[in-house]
């Protein structure tokens, strides 16, 4: 069966069908409501025999290069463009088909927002080489 | 004695064995790194029988299962090549059972490790764990634990384990191994424990009970730290029902055992300051009648241990910044955390320290935006959301 990563941005990607504040500004039981979702889905997906990993990522980023010989590796740690991709987690999934990954990529999207209305968050679906 | 005859299956007394039979191979004069490795073949191998089969004498079981598996090794290894260098260190002479342990500590929390190592290979020379549980324990695949293990060996081998090594640097391994995870079939804070208490047979020195005690005393309250849901309950919040009281009582007498055996030569160490102000804690019925006014005491004593507890201890003098800001009023616990904002400014803890004094103060604004930060740089998701979820609560209108 193939494996998908789901991918969650905290930033980039396609424009955001509606603009949305950051979680720490929503009312409490909204964002109560968004983290029982997502509790919700990896429970779901290992009853469903598909969950293979989920992991979040911290939004601090640094990208490091090799300095060359005899120096230190290279870094830089932003500013970035606002722009710029900045994924926040992934679940892996391990599923019949590429239309199975997709629904539930959308079912992720459907995930409680402000007022318990969907957010629609894009969700970048990527398959992991065998 | 469970020596006496078949006794029922009892897989924590089956690891206590496990420091005991590798010291007496230790100090037989089979190396470390090959001992290790044949007596956790040997474990493996009993963990598997002696369900079915309990043995009539499990500690001479183990010592033959694993003397077999070094015979074995060595014919094998003779094949090759000869053993190089490796007769030069005199075995120890007989010692104490209770030394065993110590010996083994010491030779895991090898000062030339790096902190993971000595982790893993505490728990499995000592603690009896097997590869595939520490690996779980720490989220690594087996594979990687067991190069892990390996290779923290190899960088002993050679190494005189005979000296008796810093006692200090085994009781940071153990607290680091309490708080490296609670997952996995094994919980790694219960093994500490485990590990802690056998120390403590070991020595009377009071840190050894002081790290023993502060344990007992945080992890009593363990069941009240996340409710149903598994989300975050901090301590002003926690429901007490919940907390151990057994494990408090043990805690308490740790405690003032150790409190009463401290001395001039002997001065008090940092993990007895820490547990006295887990006690503190533990025996106020309500948030609301903690004895601050004697934590603040505490804390100034642990403070008080550093030369410059600012960079030094920085945990420390945030701890009693809580302190100060209930005693004294918010206002000056927010003052104390100034002094740490070039050192901490950029952790999460220094951020949800202030937003808790900010919102003891009634300024939610600050309140919220500190917490939002404190939510921005934190490295574990249950702490992650609940602190974005104070930060939305304290905003929110107050429910009327």
């Amino acid at each position: 069966m193939p494996k998908y990563l789901l991918l969650k941005h905290y930033r980039g990607g396609p424009e955001p069908l509606r603009p949305m504040p950051p979680m720490d500004q929503w009312a409490p039981e909204d964002v109560e409501a968004h983290m029982a979702f997502l509790r919700h889905v990896s429970e779901m997906l290992e009853a469903n025999g598909e969950y293979v990993d989920a992991q979040a990522l911290t939004p601090a980023r640094t990208w490091v290069r090799y300095g060359g010989p005899d120096a230190a590796p290279v870094t830089t740690d932003g500013p970035f463009p606002e722009t710029s991709d900045l994924v926040a987690g992934w679940y892996m999934i391990d599923v019949e088909s590429h239309e199975r990954a997709l629904e539930l990529a959308a079912y992720v999207s459907s995930e409680p927002g402000p007022g318990g209305t969907p957010l629609y968050e894009w969700i970048d679906v990527r398959e992991v080489m065998s | 004695m469970a020596e006496a005859g078949p006794a029922p299956w009892d897989e924590d007394a089956l690891r206590a064995l496990v420091p005991r039979v590798l010291a007496a191979l230790v100090r037989r004069g089979e190396d470390f790194d090959t001992a290790e490795d044949a007596l956790q073949e040997a474990l493996v191998e009993a963990l598997r029988t002696w369900p079915e089969h309990p043995p009539r004498d499990p500690r001479g079981w183990l010592t033959t299962g694993a003397t077999r598996r070094l015979v074995d090794a060595r014919r094998s290894e003779a094949a090759r090549h000869r053993r190089e260098q490796r007769t030069n260190e005199p075995p120890p002479s007989g010692a104490e059972e209770g030394d065993d342990t110590l010996f083994l500590l010491f030779c895991c929390a090898h000062p030339t490790l790096p902190p993971a190592s000595q982790v893993a290979l505490t728990l499995r020379a000592v603690g009896g764990l097997t590869t595939r549980e520490i690996a779980d324990a720490c989220y690594v695949p087996e594979a990687t634990m067991a190069q892990r293990i390996s290779r923290a060996k190899r960088a002993l081998r050679g190494r005189p384990l005979d000296r008796a090594g810093d006692l200090a640097v085994v009781l940071r391994v153990l607290y680091l191994i309490y708080t490296t995870g609670h997952s996995g079939r094994r919980d790694l804070a219960t093994e500490a424990i485990r590990l802690a208490r056998q120390l403590t047979l070991a020595t009377d020195e009071p840190e050894a009970a002081g790290l023993l005690a502060l344990m007992l005393l945080n992890h009593a309250r363990r069941d009240a730290r996340l409710d149903a849901h598994g989300r975050l309950v901090t301590l002003d919040r926690q429901d007490r029902s919940r907390w151990d009281r057994r494990m408090i009582a043990e805690g308490v007498r740790v405690l003032q055992a150790a409190l009463a055996r401290q001395d001039a030569d002997r001065p008090r160490g940092r993990y007895l300051v820490q547990a006295a102000v887990a006690a503190l804690h533990d025996d106020a019925a309500t948030a609301e009648e903690t004895d601050w006014p004697q934590i603040l005491a505490w804390y100034d004593d642990l403070v008080a241990l550093s030369a410059d507890p600012v960079t030094q201890d920085p945990a420390a003098v945030l701890g009693r910044a809580v302190a100060v800001g209930h005693v004294l009023g918010p206002a000056a616990g927010l003052r104390e955390t100034e002094r740490l904002r070039d050192v901490i400014g950029e952790r999460h803890r220094w951020h949800a320290t202030r937003g808790y004094l900010f919102e003891r103060l009634g300024d939610r604004a600050a309140a919220a935006a500190a917490y939002a930060e404190a939510g921005r740089l934190a490295t574990n998701v249950p702490e992650r959301d609940h602190l974005v979820l104070r930060a939305a609560t304290v905003l929110a209108p107050p429910i009327t």
